[in-house]
C-alpha cells in the first residue's frame, strides 16, 4: 500500500494550507457538508474505522453514542500522545496539519458540535506552532468560522496545551485537564458520550483517528474497508523504534506482518545482533517473540498472538537487552506518571519500580519475585483506570517469558546482562 | 507527584515541589499577557473560566520563569477561582517550575526507546561535565538537569529537550559539546526537530 496520511510529510510546503489544497484538501469537509450529520456516522460506520488511539473501538459507534438530544455538544481530539514508544500523531500534526483540522470539522459536523478541541501534550510546543498556524490559515479561506463554505455550519477548533502529564492522555482524565483541573480520570460509566466535558456529550478521538475520517468521506467507506484486512481497514501508521536501523514511522495496511515491518522498513536489527524480543504496542502491552514476528499487525491478529496493538509503537528488543532493566526502566515512567488518584496503583507502582530496582542493582532475595507476582495482582483489574493493568504488564510479560534472567540476577547478585549503551554507573539510582 | 511523607517518592526531580512561604517578588501580569490571557480565556464557555488555568498559569513562567505563590494568587483572581484550585494543578503538572531554574534546562529523556539508544549515558556526561545531579541547578543559574519521562519522539532517540526547543539524536560522546555550545550560541545550539529539518522547513 502507498502512504496516504503522510504521503507528502517529506515536501518541503505539505503544512500550509496552499499545498493542501492543490492536493485535493478540504474536498472531503465540502463533500460532508452537502450530507447530513447522520450520513456521516453512517459512512464511518460502514468503513469500519477503529480508534488509533489505544483501544481499537470503532469511531462511527462511539460518534453515534453521543447524545443528539443535549446542546451544546464537543469534540476533544486527543493529542497527547505519550505512551512510550508512539510519535505518530506528532509528524501528522507537525506536516500535515491541514488534514487534522479537516477531520475535526467534519467530527463536529457529524455529532452536531461547534467547537472542538485539540488537545497537545506541553511538550510539543512546536508542533503547537504549526498546528495554529494552519488553523489560523483554515479561519482565513473559511474552512472553520461561521458559515463554512456558505453551508450554515460553524465550527472553532482551538488547541489547548497540556503541562507533562501521561495520564491527560485518558480520555476522562483529559476532559478534567480540559476543565482546568488535575489530570485524573472520572469514573466510567457515564462515558463521555453521554456526559462529557462540562458534562455535555462529548466524543473523544485520537489524532489519527480523526486524520482517517476525511479519507473516508472523500473515497467512500468501502475503498476504506478495502486497504486492510477485514475489520481492521484503512491506512495505518507504525511507529518502530528501539534497536533497529532506521527507526521511524511507517504507514501500511494492517495486513503487513511485525517482520515486514521491522526487518523491511526499519531495516532489522543492528549488525551483529539478533533480535530478543518485540512490544507490538506501546509500553504497556505484553511482549511478542521472535518467533511470532510473522503475526500480522492488524488489531485482532495482535490481539489474538496474546498482546496488542495499541498505539502501534512498535519497540525492537536485541539480544543486549536485559529484561529485568526494562521492567525496572518502564516502571520508573508508571511510577512517574501514576495520577494518584486510587491507591493500588499510586502505591503499587512504587513497591514494584522499588523491588526492580533492587534485583537490577544485584539486592534481589528469592521472594521478591512472588511480591511482584502478588503487587501486580493487587494492581491489576483493581483500578479506577486502565493506566493499572497497563503498569503491571513490563512485569508479568517479563515475569513469564524471562523469569530466568531474574533469578540470574537474585542468584548471582548482579545484572546478568549489562549491555554497553548503559551508565557504567547507574544514575539517578534511588 | 509526591504522595506520602515518609516515603521516598520525590527521588527523582519532581519540578512541582515548592515550599509554600515561597511568595515570590508581587506579580502581575505585563499588559502584553494580560491581554493575551484575556483571549486565551475567550476560547471557554463564559462559565468555565477555570478551564483557562493551564494556559494562564504558561503566561505566568515565560513572564518570571517559574510559578511563586504570588502568580499563583494573581492567576486565581482573574479566574475566579481559589488559590488552592490553581495549587492543586500547579503541583500536579511537571512543566511547571515551583522555584528557579537555570537559564537552560536541559532535560534528558530516559524511557525505554532512548534508554535503548543509549540515554542513560547522555545523563552520565551530562553529569560529569556540570557537575550536577538530575534535578538541580548550577550555582551560576545557567543550567538545570532534569530526566523526563517519553518525548513523542522515539525514534530520535536520545532526545533531549532545552527549555521548549528539542535536540534529537543526541550521542552520549556529543553531549558535553552541546553545552559547550549552548554557553556560547545559546538556545541556537539545538537542532531542532528533525521532521521540521528534514523538510527543509526551519
Ligand atoms: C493511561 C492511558 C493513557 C492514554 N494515552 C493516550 C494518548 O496519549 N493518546 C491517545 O490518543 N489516547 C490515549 N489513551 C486512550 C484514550 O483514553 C482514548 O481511548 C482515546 O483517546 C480514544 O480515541 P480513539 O477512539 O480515537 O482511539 C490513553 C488511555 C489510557 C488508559
Ligand atoms: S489507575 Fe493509576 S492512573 Fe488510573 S486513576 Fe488510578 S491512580 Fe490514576
Ligand atoms: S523514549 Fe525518549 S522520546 Fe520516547
Amino acid at each position: 500500500m502507498d502512504p496516504i496520511l503522510i504521503k507528502h510529510v517529506r515536501e518541503p510546503n505539505a503544512f500550509t494550507l496552499d499545498f493542501y489544497v492543490q492536493h485535493e484538501g478540504y474536498d472531503a469537509l465540502k463533500k460532508a457538508l452537502a450530507h447530513r450529520p447522520d450520513q456521516i456516522i453512517d459512512m464511518v460506520k460502514a468503513s469500519g474505522l477503529r480508534g488509533r488511539g489505544g483501544a481499537g473501538f470503532p469511531t462511527g459507534m462511539k460518534w453515534q453514542f453521543v447524545d443528539k438530544k443535549i446542546e451544546p455538544r464537543y469534540l476533544a481530539c486527543n493529542a497527547d500522545e505519550s505512551e512510550p514508544g508512539t510519535f505518530k500523531d506528532h509528524l501528522l500534526m507537525e506536516r500535515n496539519p491541514h488534514l487534522l483540522i479537516e477531520g475535526c470539522a467534519i467530527g463536529c459536523y457529524a455529532i452536531g458540535a461547534r467547537i472542538a478541541y485539540i488537545y497537545i501534550r506541553g511538550e510539543f510546543l512546536h508542533v503547537q506552532h504549526v498546528l495554529e498556524r494552519a488553523i489560523d490559515e483554515a479561519y482565513a479561506r473559511g474552512f472553520l468560522g461561521r458559515n463554512i463554505l456558505g453551508s450554515g455550519f460553524d465550527c472553532d477548533v482551538y488547541v489547548h496545551r497540556g503541562a507533562g502529564a501521561y495520564e491527560a492522555g485518558e480520555e476522562t482524565a483529559l476532559l478534567e485537564s480540559l476543565e482546568g483541573k488535575r489530570a485524573q480520570p472520572r469514573n466510567k460509566p457515564p462515558f463521555p458520550a453521554l456526559v462529557g466535558l462540562y458534562g455535555k456529550p462529548t466524543a473523544v478521538n485520537n489524532v489519527e483517528t480523526l486524520c482517517n475520517v476525511p479519507l473516508i468521506v472523500a473515497k467512500g467507506a468501502e475503498w476504506y474497508a478495502a486497504l486492510g484486512p477485514e475489520k481492521n481497514g484503512g491506512p495505518k501508521l507504525y511507529c518502530v523504534s528501539g534497536h533497529v536501523r532506521r527507526p521511524g514511522v511507517y504507514e501500511a495496511s494492517m495486513s503487513i506482518t511485525l517482520r515486514e515491518l521491522i526487518d523491511g522498513y526499519a531495516g532489522g536489527v543492528r549488525e551483529g545482533r539478533t533480535l530478543k524480543a518485540v512490544i507490538p504496542g506501546g509500553s504497556s502491552v505484553p511482549i511478542l517473540l521472535p518467533s511470532q514476528l510473522d503475526t500480522q499487525a492488524s488489531f485482532d491478529a495482535i490481539q489474538k498472538a496474546g498482546s496488542l496493538l495499541g498505539s502501534a509503537a512498535i519497540v525492537v528488543l536485541d539480544d543486549t537487552t536485559c529484561m529485568v532493566w526494562l521492567a525496572e526502566n518502564l516502571l520508573h515512567f508508571y511510577r512517574h506518571e501514576s495520577c494518584g488518584k486510587c491507591t493500588p496503583c499510586r502505591e503499587g507502582t512504587d513497591w514494584l519500580y522499588k523491588i526492580l530496582h533492587r534485583i537490577e542493582q544485584g539486592d534481589g532475595q528469592p521472594r521478591d519475585l512472588e511480591v511482584l507476582q502478588n503487587v501486580s495482582g493487587n494492581i491489576a483489574g483493581k483500578t479506577l483506570c486502565a493506566f493499572g493493568d497497563a503498569a503491571v504488564t513490563p512485569v508479568l510479560t517479563t515475569l513469564k517469558h524471562f523469569r530466568h534472567e531474574y533469578e540470574a540476577h537474585i542468584t548471582e547478585r548482579r545484572c546478568t546482562l549489562p549491555a554497553a549503551w548503559r551508565a557504567r554507573q547507574p544514575v539517578g539510582a534511588h | 507527584m509526591s504522595f506520602h511523607p515518609k516515603m521516598a517518592y520525590d527521588a527523582t526531580f519532581h519540578r512541582s515541589e515548592r515550599k509554600l512561604e515561597d511568595e515570590g517578588p508581587p506579580f502581575v501580569y505585563t499588559p502584553e499577557n494580560r491581554a493575551r490571557f484575556d483571549e486565551l480565556v475567550k476560547r471557554y464557555p463564559p462559565d468555565r473560566r477555570r478551564s483557562a488555568v493551564l494556559p494562564a498559569l504558561y503566561l505566568a513562567q515565560s513572564q518570571q520563569g517559574y510559578i511563586s505563590a504570588n502568580a499563583i494568587r494573581h492567576c486565581a483572581e482573574l479566574l475566579g477561582i481559589t488559590r488552592a484550585d490553581v495549587e492543586d494543578v500547579v503541583s500536579f503538572y511537571t512543566m511547571f517550575y515551583t522555584r528557579p531554574v537555570g537559564k537552560y534546562v536541559v532535560q534528558v529523556c530516559r524511557t525505554l526507546s532512548c534508554a535503548l539508544n543509549g540515554a542513560e549515558r547522555v545523563t552520565e556526561e551530562l553529569v560529569a561535565k556540570l557537575g550536577l545531579e538530575p534535578g538541580t541547578t548550577d550555582p551560576t543559574g545557567t543550567f538545570t538537569l532534569v530526566e523526563v519521562e517519553c518525548l513523542g519522539a522515539c525514534d530520535r532517540a536520545p532526545v533531549v529537550m532545552v527549555n521548549d526547543a528539542w535536540h534529537e539524536c543526541l550521542k552520549p560522546e556529543e553531549a558535553a559539546n552541546l553545552i559547550d555550545d549552548l554557553r556560547v550560541r545559546g538556545e541556537a545550539a539545538v537542532s531542532g526537530c528533525h521532521h521540521a529539518v528534514e523538510a527543509g522547513n526551519r
